[in-house]
């Protein structure tokens, strides 16, 4: 079984997003590196570029196979884990505790529409 | 949706918890642990691979000879009994049918042609089909062998401790016929990923026998997956990615496997042709200085122009460098040449390299 860590909200293609004001800080659920196996590589995009919802942001990459990334949020990039550059295993070690963009929301009502802990547990019930 | 057929092996696979997926038309192992893990083991110890959806076709008959000779593109004339060529079957356009393994077995007359599970039926119908005006008897074995590839710089150590089978007298590419579990197995020192290694031939019984017998002596299983980076690391083509009906052996760097000096094979004239007009594109390998991985299918670019094809890449496991393999013009193939990737939404440069990433350690 995959962790959901409560608290965060969460979009159907299993990004999380913790919001701190306008600041939404972006990275991958539990069951989305569980399903990827070991990542070797995450494609992120630069600072100050804009980043829309539902639009691919960047990419994870397994020995095999790449899986997009879909921004749960519209806004600009102010921060990328640069962690991951060198260590993107970390997301496998724990997907919660590393995040991957944080972003300036340009419309923070952009989150009301994810799911919070119990709908994506729901959500996720139904695919596992 | 034809149906996907299963090894004999199959069973084992899923009992060891093994993630499955269809390849040439076989559910198949990718991977039982993880691929870096499995790849490792080959190149550091020994792994084994079921490999039973390998085709087997047989040709016999007093005209052998001379027909395998027309449809392949080595030259098996001066091979001998227990020696095995590799190589190419081509239209008469010039483009490759299948890249396979023939051996010339001991018994008079007799060739062995180990070919893509992917292209068994086609294989043998076209074998058939060029077999009508010949004296010789073409016949499709595949459903009676069970093939096992045991790799790796431990590997005759292993077959010898654990199969009880002293297989040193063997060098690269040569086989003969061993006696195990009261049958016999055809043992080749041969393989795919650029290690020493035997590969096993028997019928399912027995395969499965050597399998659960290696698996107990804590041999690692291993998936199709890590076959897929290691065959790439060295270099070796994959049909589908770095041949096909539309690519010539030439295009793929693979001109020492095709004798022109023979007097007669098809696509000769299609060879002869390509190498006089010269190659449009040819195979190359890049070197990327990110780490962004270039995948099959990737455009290769030049000042924004779309100048080839990358056919595989990876995150090469054993250097950790981001390389692919891919067809370029030929203008661009030199090495040293300063090309780019398009990844995503990103041109990544590359540096047109040689198509090996990891050196070969084959027991010549």
């Amino acid at each position: 079984m995959s962790k959901i860590q409560e608290g965060l909200l969460y979009s159907g293609s299993h990004e999380w997003v913790k919001t701190d004001g306008d600041i939404a800080t972006i990275g991958i659920s539990d069951f989305a590196q569980k399903s990827m196996g070991n990542i070797v590589y995450v494609d992120m995009p630069e600072e100050d570029d804009e980043v829309f919802r539902d639009e691919e942001f960047g990419a994870v990459e397994s020995v095999k196979a790449a899986s997009d990334l879909y921004s749960p949020v519209s806004g600009t990039v102010v921060e990328r884990n640069a962690a991951l550059e060198d260590e993107p295993g970390l997301l496998n070690r724990d997907a919660y505790a590393n995040w991957i963009i944080k972003v300036r929301m340009s419309d923070p009502s952009e989150t009301e529409s994810l799911m919070d802990a119990a709908a994506y547990t729901e959500f996720l019930s139904k695919q596992e | 949706m034809e149906t996907l057929k299963k090894t004999c092996l199959y069973d084992i696979h899923t009992e060891l918890g093994a993630q499955m997926s269809p390849f040439g038309g076989f559910i198949m192992p990718i991977q039982y642990s993880d691929i870096a893990v499995e790849h490792n083991a080959v190149r550091q110890h020994c792994g084994m691979f079921d490999v039973s959806h390998m085709g087997e076709i047989f040709i016999s008959g007093p005209d052998s000879e001379a027909f395998v000779n027309h449809i392949f593109t080595n030259d098996v004339r001066a091979l001998q009994p227990g020696h095995i060529q590799y190589g190419m079957m081509l239209y008469p356009e010039g483009g490759t049918v299948d890249d396979l393994l023939v051996y010339r077995m001991p018994e008079k007359d007799t060739w062995l042609l180990v070919v893509n599970a992917s292209n068994i039926t086609k294989d043998y119908g076209w074998i058939s089909r060029a077999a009508r005006t010949w004296n010789v008897d073409v016949s499709d074995r595949s459903g009676d062998f069970g093939q096992i590839a045991l790799q790796g710089p431990e590997s005759e150590q292993t077959v010898y401790d654990v199969l009880g089978l002293d297989l040193s007298d063997l060098v690269f590419y040569t086989f003969r016929e061993v006696e195990y579990g009261g049958e016999t197995v055809i043992a080749s020192r041969s393989g795919y990923t650029g290690e020493d290694g035997f590969e096993f031939y028997a019928s399912e019984g027995i395969i499965r026998k050597i399998w659960k017998t290696l698996l107990g002596a804590k041999v690692t299983p291993c998936g199709l997956g890590c076959r897929d980076t290691l065959r790439f690391e060295v270099g070796l083509p994959l049909y589908g990615h770095e041949l096909g009906e539309d690519i010539s052996p030439l295009e793929a760097g693979l001109g020492i496997f095709v004798k022109t000096e023979k007097p007669d094979f098809i696509g000769r004239e299609a060879v002869l042709a390509l190498k006089d007009s010269g190659l449009r594109r040819k195979l190359v390998g890049i070197e990327l200085s990110d780490k962004a991985i270039p995948r099959a299918g990737y455009p290769v670019e030049s000042d924004g122009r779309q100048i080839g094809e990358v056919t595989t890449g990876y995150n090469s496991i054993s250097t950790g460098k981001s390389v692919c393999m891919a067809f370029v013009e030929t203008a661009y193939g030199t090495p040293g040449t300063a090309v780019g990737i398009h990844i995503r939404k990103k041109v990544f440069p590359g540096t047109v390299c040689r198509k090996s990433f990891y050196d070969k350690k084959y027991r010549k």
